[in-house]
């Protein structure tokens, strides 16, 4: 089913109110009315319906258990809203531990005077993700805050899968040598999300590359599990950050090639006009594998040949020299280091 | 991406730094005016790979570090004050004051909001005329047409709760400051491509025959910077002090008149406090006598004792080129981009920070 199909069905209609207001949080008649027409009919599944404080689950073996909490804004962007966001989000830190996700919670703080439509689309994205992703929301939680102590909804999702059969994911099996590959394109969700936000609202076709990783992440596993020693999506603070928190647990260096950095064009030009780094910007359909540098290129064509995979590249490898930081080699051939970021990224004057 | 590709060619790179390897004979030292061209320098890791002869010294031309202590307190006692939405592009935003930044008040509740135009300011004065709308107006010759075009337009729309606080500085006299300094010993510069571009090269005629120094008015990535500095070493190898425009594709002689005349329209020209070199006659704008209705200083009555700066930092130094970042003390130790005790550690523009920052 497509996420625009699925809009149709919306039962707003038969809703009492067309916002959301105190009463729906407070655990009685409104709270229930809207739990049935809206987050247990969307969602159904046999573990949801059993409509009890928690959901049992058969569990057996090593599992991986993952929680995020999303707070964007705006709610719905180019290319994704909330839901899709917190599903995908928790399905993706789960396939970073190397695991199969499969079954999420779901947590919502809403601020009173959200519109019931607005609710439900974001619904609409969480099925959405859930389906494609392959995951279901077992259990979950509503609440109503006071106008002005929320920004519309926040959304927190805990997930758990299963491990990998051939996973062995820890940033302890790191080598001196290993290379290092990027799933897709860099920077392309915070540029997104920057080109909608109010007063710096500019004219593009750039979308959020929020998506799930889970399916890429296990077909690499399956092929080649013995030689992928990390996972990590580089979200917040991006590529830049979560590289220099690896270089830091590690102690040894990293150094990448400005060169063979994947970016779209457009979000290119656009970091370019907004002078920002697009190694700092939020990614989130993305990640950052540390490989066995003799299979890296196979490894590398086999992700380039799978769907989201295909702007796939090696990015850089892990070196002896300046440990616990990461290095970067401009395309000119000049080094300099790429520093955690400090506090947020703010734009340059000139 | 075109128009920035071609200038960011590693091959073309490559026969620039052969040429001036092989132009240079003796030790020079150029000063970039320019923040963004120190930027430039340091992230595409051009210092490494130029001559040892040649010394870059990184000029005061990042408006942020030179916007004084005093202003940034004004600014943070405004953005307090109650009903005011205070607007400021994004870096000047951590800029430590002394005692608090924007970016501190901002989290405690002030309305402090980011901003890549002026114009978006009085857009906000328009949509909420029960608040009064400051535009923090820092910045070069650059940034001073759109700062004045947001007064003018604010006239224009009868706009009573608009105003701007003013702290524009010029390339100019700065470079008159440093060159009259006795302890600076620059043998070049490199004039910053984006305000030629504005007032163009007239003004730099005086000042090249005055120090008997060249100027090359220079653009900003790696190709163009290195235009600039192999234009620099052969005019001093030749012993010339010309004025040369290495910047053509964007810098003309005469610069845009219509921006200057924007700029004139609103602004006159005044003395200024640049932050760790001191008070400069002649080097800076304030609004002028048809616009004086729309500065945030007369407006509010602003009167903030000056207050003192750190004694540890050294950015007056360090901002006239008699030292490197790293020759100060408190470099990488107390003073860091987390907390930095001087401006020129906050913006990356800023020489201590983009040192930190990038290199390896």
């Amino acid at each position: 089913m497509t996420k625009i199909k699925m809009k149709l069905n919306c039962p707003m209609p038969k809703l009492d109110y067309d916002i959301i207001t105190m009463g729906h949080g407070s655990g009685g008649l409104l709270t229930n009315r809207l739990l049935d027409k809206t987050i247990f009919d969307i969602l159904k599944n046999d573990k949801l319906e059993t409509r009890h404080d928690g959901a049992i689950l058969p569990l057996s073996g090593k599992h991986a258990f993952s929680t995020d909490s999303f707070v964007i804004s705006p709610i719905f962007f180019p290319g994704g809203d909330i839901g899709e966001l917190a599903v995908n989000g928790t399905v993706n830190d789960i396939a970073m531990c190397g695991a199969i996700p499969q079954y999420i919670s779901l947590g919502f703080i809403i601020e009173e005077g959200l519109k019931m439509e607005e609710f439900w689309d974001v619904l609409v994205g969480i099925k959405y993700a859930c389906e494609k992703a392959g995951v279901q929301v077992v259990t979950g939680d509503t609440k109503v805050v006071e106008r002005g102590s929320g920004d519309k909804i926040f959304v927190n999702t805990t997930g758990i899968g299963v491990m990998h059969e051939k996973a062995n994911i820890s940033a302890k099996n790191i080598k001196v040598g290993d290379k290092i590959i990027v799933s897709g394109n860099i920077a392309t969700h915070g540029v997104a999300i920057l080109s909608v936000r109010k007063g710096l609202e500019f004219e593009t076709t750039i979308k959020s590359d929020t998506q799930n990783l889970n399916f890429l992440v296990k077909d690499l596993l399956d092929e080649f599990g013995d030689y992928i020693h990390l996972f990590r999506d580089p979200t917040r603070g991006g590529v830049a950050s979560t590289l220099n928190e690896i270089a830091r647990d590690i102690n040894q260096g990293i150094l990448l090639k400005q060169a063979n950095l994947p970016i779209d064009s457009q979000v290119d030009a656009a970091c370019e006009i907004l002078g920002l780094d697009p190694l700092y910007v939020a990614n989130e359909g993305l990640f950052i594998t540390f490989v066995e540098s003799k299979y890296a290129n196979n490894i590398l064509s086999a992700l380039q040949k799978m769907k989201n995979g295909e702007n796939a590249k090696i990015i850089g490898e892990v070196t002896h020299e300046h440990q616990g930081k990461v290095i970067i080699e401009s395309a000119i051939g000049g080094k300099r280091v790429v520093n955690m970021q400090v506090g947020e990224q703010l734009p340059r004057i000139c | 991406m075109k128009y920035l590709n071609e200038y960011r060619d590693p091959d073309k790179v490559k026969v620039l730094l052969k040429e001036i390897a092989e132009t240079v004979t003796k030790p020079w030292k150029i000063m970039e005016v320019c923040g963004g061209q120190t930027h430039s320098l340091v992230k595409n890791g051009i210092l490494e790979l130029l001559p040892s002869e040649i010394t870059m010294v990184h000029g005061p031309g990042c408006p942020v570090c030179v916007t004084p202590l005093n202003l940034i307190d004004k600014a943070i006692y405004l953005a307090e004050k109650k009903g005011v939405i205070l607007c400021s592009f994004g870096d000047m935003l951590r800029v430590p004051g002394s005692e608090k930044s924007l970016l501190q008040i901002k989290a405690e509740g002030a309305d402090v909001r980011i901003l890549y135009s002026p114009s978006d300011a009085v857009k906000i004065a328009q949509e909420n005329p029960d608040r009064e709308v400051v535009f923090f107006a820092v910045g070069f010759e650059t940034t001073a047409p759109a700062n004045a075009l947001s007064v003018i337009q604010a006239k224009k729309l009868g706009l009573k709760n608009y105003s701007i606080l003013v702290s524009h500085v010029l390339v100019p006299p700065a470079i008159d400051a440093i060159m009259s300094d006795e302890e600076t010993r620059i043998d070049a510069f490199l004039g910053a491509g984006h305000v030629a571009a504005i007032m163009g090269l007239n003004e730099y005629y005086p000042l090249a025959k005055k120090f008997n120094v060249p100027i090359v008015a220079t653009g900003f990535e790696p190709v163009e910077m290195l235009m600039g500095i192999l234009k620099a070493v052969e005019l001093l190898e030749k012993g010339e002090s010309k004025v040369e425009n290495a910047y053509k594709r964007v810098v003309s002689e005469d610069g845009a008149p219509a921006a200057r005349k924007l700029i004139f329209g609103a602004f006159e020209i005044s003395d200024r406090t640049w932050r760790g070199i001191g008070n400069i006659p002649d080097s800076g704008y304030e609004l002028n006598i048809e616009y004086k209705e729309f500065d945030a200083n007369l407006k509010f009555g602003i009167d903030i004792a000056k207050a003192k700066e750190s004694e540890k930092c050294i950015a007056g130094v360090i901002l006239k080129g008699i030292k490197k970042p790293f020759e100060c003390p408190a470099f990488g130790k107390e003073c860091n981009p987390e907390n930095p005790l001087g401006a020129p550690m906050v913006s990356s523009e800023g020489a201590c920070a983009a040192y930190y920052h990038y290199s390896a």
